[in-house]
């Protein structure tokens, strides 16, 4: 059994992660060890990660073993839908007490686990380690080891404590667990030749159930959902599908890749956020089974019905286009959204105004720039403040984004859409489409904004908060405007990598006095991208604009 | 009078309870220009985050020393250190209040030696207050975190007044407890004006996360008590905590200021409000205005015709220990029964309970006693939902979290005008109960095969 950090180094050598692929040998045995920033830092652990990814399972009882912050404080709070069993939704937890830090949590854990297979018969227990009984040394793997022989039942353990790393590290252990613990575990009744693994899908708000109707008329069948409306036993026999479908970007690739290597199950990577995209995809899937032994036949039947509901779907969001005329969107969201979601809004007729890619690998943002042109204004990092002017200088009617920066659009009184995790609107495949359309009209257009933008009939003329704060910043631009060191230093001052907090200034003095022209220069001598190396893209920005002497000012402050 | 037992599962089921640091955090956000930071993984803070901002609606300021595995090991001195210095430069924070973790617990920080090296090796944060509370996530729950917090805040930032003949006779210190929503603290603040009282509230959510548009974009919190009006709260004539987790921030006051205090353990319900009310009317000099002799009658108006639904009813309950006492109280001067009591953690006030029993445990155990007794009106926080989806009996969402219905922050239960909304509101979910499950049929009496009569209520 391998131990946690053996896992961790093997999902750091993941080479279908785009990220890993522009790393050096030294640097990828680093890892995505990104030291976090103290006191600005934000995001979830890699427990949360982990149990954002298995959770979704819904027949699993989820066992968090640990104090009751990690499961107390968070439970119940997902999005995600099931079409039977209600069990992923029972929050289960050690909640070890000072005498377990003492003495240690082993015979709790067991304990627990006895009382859940006891009371709720589940067909498995996940066990998820978390910081405090990895510190005192509470070995979860042999504790689900005995509680397996004992109570004759899958009980997998998930060893991605918090602090190991961010979330994104947490799916990939939540990845591992499945491969070395449920995968190939079982056998299947029987298999037919359009069986279908999907993974990285959560059915949050039961999206996937806008596909599925889709898939049953083609008679393609959901093998098993690794782990939107997931059962246990369908991961289990899981390796004998024919073919898989990798949905949320880079989250479970380590699972499609090594499904494909260990058992010969091709997979490829696509969304179903948007019309083209779900008509790619349908595509993709009809070819692999072909090629794996379904019908010829079932092409031309996919041909039909993606001609079907094009058409049906363009039609409807046609009514829309002259309301949507001139209206532009600012899109904050990360991963894989960024591309899909912006295509999909350019087929309603919407402009858009910039999209943020905090969380977006390279090929993200090759086909952002691919859709958008070489117009794209990518915004990476935009501070609350600089998002608030963006919309009210009304660069853009409304924003679509996650729940965090939902309150900044509000407060501004702007027309904001939650597209993220906690989302009530289901908005996959080409119905859901059509209602992500509907929903940002029925925003834009809902009479509350002209009421709450109005002044109290006793606030003066710029003495409201909207007209302070606009002329607070109004003044501090004409301020660097007026001084020209001022702006410059501003300029320089802008952070260029947040892990090692080196900013402009310093990355383009290092280049012009070392000539330096790689990334790789760069970060031997001033340190940038020595982090998480998200930063790798800005710098090259950087050095592009070394060397072009036209207008390196103006690029470098864009 | 209950007897307060504590369960015996080696594992919680549905969780009632929350982790004390996050309750440390929240009593901060009750400063003005204040930033929480939890010393332990990044993970501690973002799931205490998500939840607040799901609760109240609002963008919420918590910070993280982002814990790495290794500095776990090695101690947090380096993180702690880096955090404040982040903090300082990035937020420009009036107050910066941090609370433990379970992770760096364990290994036995020592943040308070950590804050003086810094202060020593920083001289510029020399008036950056720092107040650290030791709130590890495998003892007590929420509600101690905000009592130790509250406490501790008492403790570093209250000034020792010179004089104690100086001390102001219309000033009032509120210490309210976490159960106290910002609607509930605000109707405080109206009354204490009402009998010409200025109140010092610490911690006041009511100024900082009552959902208010700021007048300008601070990452930090947009309201709340200021640190320069807790150091004068010394001079108060009288402190007035609400619930008996604020006793022993009321007592440092009184320890470190002289100031006397009166406890009020609850303020839902006639009687205690008619002593509140009596009390203020007594240090304010002033008799007891208009507006409450009719609030009063309202309520009294409101028991009358609310007694007939909440009359006889099986009342299911899990809260806090202080929500839980005043609540279960109110409702059972209603006429309810307190069959099942859960709550979080240990208090004086339990052993008070209109119950048999008060257990420690969590949802489960107040959805299978309520099952057993025939419980037919829970009351708990919005994790509560999916009992009461499969116990089909009526459900009052109050305490925290609360992120499956709109303003929670607002939810109103003090005072004579609070405790007339709750009891409407709790009588209104009784009723439409009524309708949608247990209107009579031809066959509601008619006897079952294997005997018996099925309910009606």
């Amino acid at each position: 059994m391998a131990s946690v950090s053996a896992t961790i180094q093997d999902v750091f050598n993941e080479p279908g992660c785009g990220k890993n692929a522009n790393k050096s040998e030294a640097e990828r045995k680093k890892g995505c060890t990104k030291q976090l920033q103290p006191g600005g830092a934000a995001g979830g652990c890699a427990f949360d990660g982990a149990k954002i990814a298995l959770q979704p399972l819904t027949d699993v009882a989820h066992l968090i073993h640990g104090p009751i912050a990690c499961e107390g404080n968070s439970w119940d709070n997902r999005g995600a839908k099931s079409s039977g069993s209600t069990i992923w939704r029972t929050g289960f937890t050690t909640d070890i007490n000072e005498t377990d830090v003492v003495f240690g949590g082993e015979k709790r854990l067991y304990k627990a686990i006895r009382e859940i297979i006891e009371k709720y018969d589940p067909p498995a227990v996940f066990v998820y380690q978390t910081c405090v009984p990895a510190m005192i040394g509470d070995d979860i793997n042999a504790v689900c080891k005995a509680a397996k022989e004992k109570f004759g039942k899958p009980v997998i353990p998930v060893n991605s404590p918090g602090f190991v790393g961010p979330k994104n590290l947490g799916n990939k252990l939540a990845g591992e667990a499945l491969l070395e613990h449920v995968i190939g575990t079982e056998e299947p009744e029987y298999t037919t030749p359009y069986d279908l693994n999907i993974i990285g899908e959560y059915n949050l708000a039961g999206e996937l159930w806008q596909i599925k109707p889709l898939f049953d008329e083609l008679g393609i069948r959901i093998f098993a959902s690794i782990s939107g409306d997931g059962r246990y036993k369908e991961v289990a026999y899981s390796h004998r599908a024919k073919a898989a479908m990798m949905v949320c970007s880079k989250a479970m690739i380590n699972v499609a890749r090594k499904m494909e290597e260990r058992y010969g199950i091709p997979f490829f990577e696509g969304s179903f956020y948007g019309i083209e995209d779900s008509s790619e995809s349908l595509r993709e899937i009809a070819r692999l089974l072909i090629a794996r032994g379904a019908p010829a036949d079932l092409m031309a039947r996919t041909e039909a019905v993606i001609a079907r509901e094009e058409a049906k779907a363009y039609a409807a969001i046609e009514t829309y286009k002259p309301r949507f005329k001139g209206k532009k969107v600012l899109l904050i969201t990360g991963g894989v959204k960024s591309w899909s979601v912006v295509a999909a809004l350019q087929e309603a007729g919407l402009e858009l105004v910039g999209t943020s890619v905090k969380k977006s690998t390279k090929e993200d943002k090759e086909r952002i720039k691919e859709l958008m042109g070489q117009d794209a204004h990518m915004i990476e990092d935009m501070t609350p403040r600089e998002m608030y002017k963006m919309l009210k200088d009304a660069k853009a009617d409304i924003m679509l984004s996650g729940g965090r920066s939902q309150f900044i659009a509000l407060k501004a009184a702007m027309p904001w859409l939650d597209i993220n995790q906690e989302r009530h609107h289901a908005y996959m495949g080409y119905v859901g489409m059509v209602k992500l359309v509907a929903e940002i009209d029925k925003a834009l257009y809902n009479p509350v904004w002209a009421q709450v933008r109005k002044a109290a009939p006793w606030d003066l003329p710029g003495e409201t908060w909207q007209a302070k704060a606009m002329a607070q910043m109004d003044a501090e631009a004409a301020a660097l405007a007026a001084d020209p060191a001022a702006a410059e230093a501003a300029r320089r001052a802008k952070k260029i990598c947040h892990c090692k907090s080196v900013d402009l200034g310093t990355i383009e003095d290092a280049v012009r006095a070392q000539t330096l022209t790689d990334v790789a220069g760069v970060r031997s001598q001033t340190g940038a991208s020595g982090g998480c190396g998200a930063c790798s893209e800005r710098i090259a920005d950087v050095l592009a604009a070394a060397h072009v002497p036209a207008a390196p000012i103006l690029q470098a402050a864009e | 009078m209950a007897i307060v037992t504590l369960g015996k599962k080696a594992c919680a089921v549905n969780p009632l309870k929350m982790s004390q640091p996050i309750g440390g955090a929240l009593a901060f956000m009750g400063l003005r220009g204040a930033m929480p930071l939890l010393h332990g993984s990044q993970g501690c803070t973002s799931f205490g985050l998500v939840l607040f901002v799901r609760h109240f609606k609002e963008a919420i300021p918590l910070q993280t020393t982002a814990m790495s595995e290794v500095a776990t090991v090695l101690g947090g001195y380096d993180n702690v250190e880096q955090a404040i210095l982040n903090i300082h430069k990035r937020t420009n924070p009036e107050i910066i209040g941090i609370c433990s973790t379970g992770v760096t617990e364990t290994k036995g920080d020592d943040v308070e030696g950590y804050i003086r090296q810094i202060r020593k090796a920083h001289p510029h944060l020399a008036d950056l207050p720092l107040v650290y509370v030791s709130t590890p996530d495998f003892k007590d729950a929420f509600q101690d975190g905000w009592e130790k917090t509250v406490a501790r805040l008492v403790e570093v930032l209250v000034e020792t007044p010179r004089s104690a003949a100086r001390r102001d006779p219309k000033r009032v210190n509120l210490l309210p407890g976490c159960h106290l929503t910002p609607g509930d603290i605000e109707e405080l603040r109206t009354i204490f004006d009402d009998f010409g009282l200025e109140a010092s509230i610490l911690p006041d959510l009511g100024g900082s996360l009552d959902g208010h548009i700021p007048a300008e974009f601070t990452p930090t919190t947009i309201g709340g008590i200021g640190v320069e009006e807790v150091a004068t709260m010394g001079q108060s004539a009288w402190t007035i905590a609400v619930g008996a987790q604020m006793r022993r921030a009321a007592e440092a006051l009184e320890q470190k200021a002289g100031v006397p205090f009166r406890l009020f353990e609850r303020l839902c319900g006639l009687a205690a409000n008619d002593d509140f009310i009596q009390f203020l009317s007594e240090i304010s000099g002033r008799p007891v205005p208009l507006k409450y002799r009719r609030q009063r009658g309202q309520l009294v108006d409101a028991m009358l015709d609310a007694h007939f639904h909440i009359g006889g009813r099986k009342l299911a309950i899990g809260a806090e220990p202080d929500l839980l006492f005043d609540l279960s109280s109110m409702l059972h001067d209603m006429g309810a029964h307190v069959e099942v009591a859960v709550t979080t953690t240990q208090s004086p006030v339990l052993a008070r309970v209109e119950a048999a029993e008060v257990l420690i445990g969590d949802l489960e155990d107040l959805e299978r006693r309520a099952k057993d007794r025939g419980c037919d009106l829970l009351v708990t926080h919005s994790h509560g939902r999916q009992a009461a989806g499969r116990l089909r009996i009526p459900f009052y969402r109050t305490g925290m979290p609360m992120f499956d219905r709109l303003g929670a922050g607002h939810q109103l239960q003090v005072g004579y005008r609070g405790t007339r909304d709750t009891i409407f509101t709790i009588a209104n979910l009784i009723i439409a109960d009524h309708e949608a499950h247990h209107e009579a049929t031809p066959d509601t009496w008619r006897p079952k095969a294997e005997g018996g009569t099925p309910a009606m209520h």
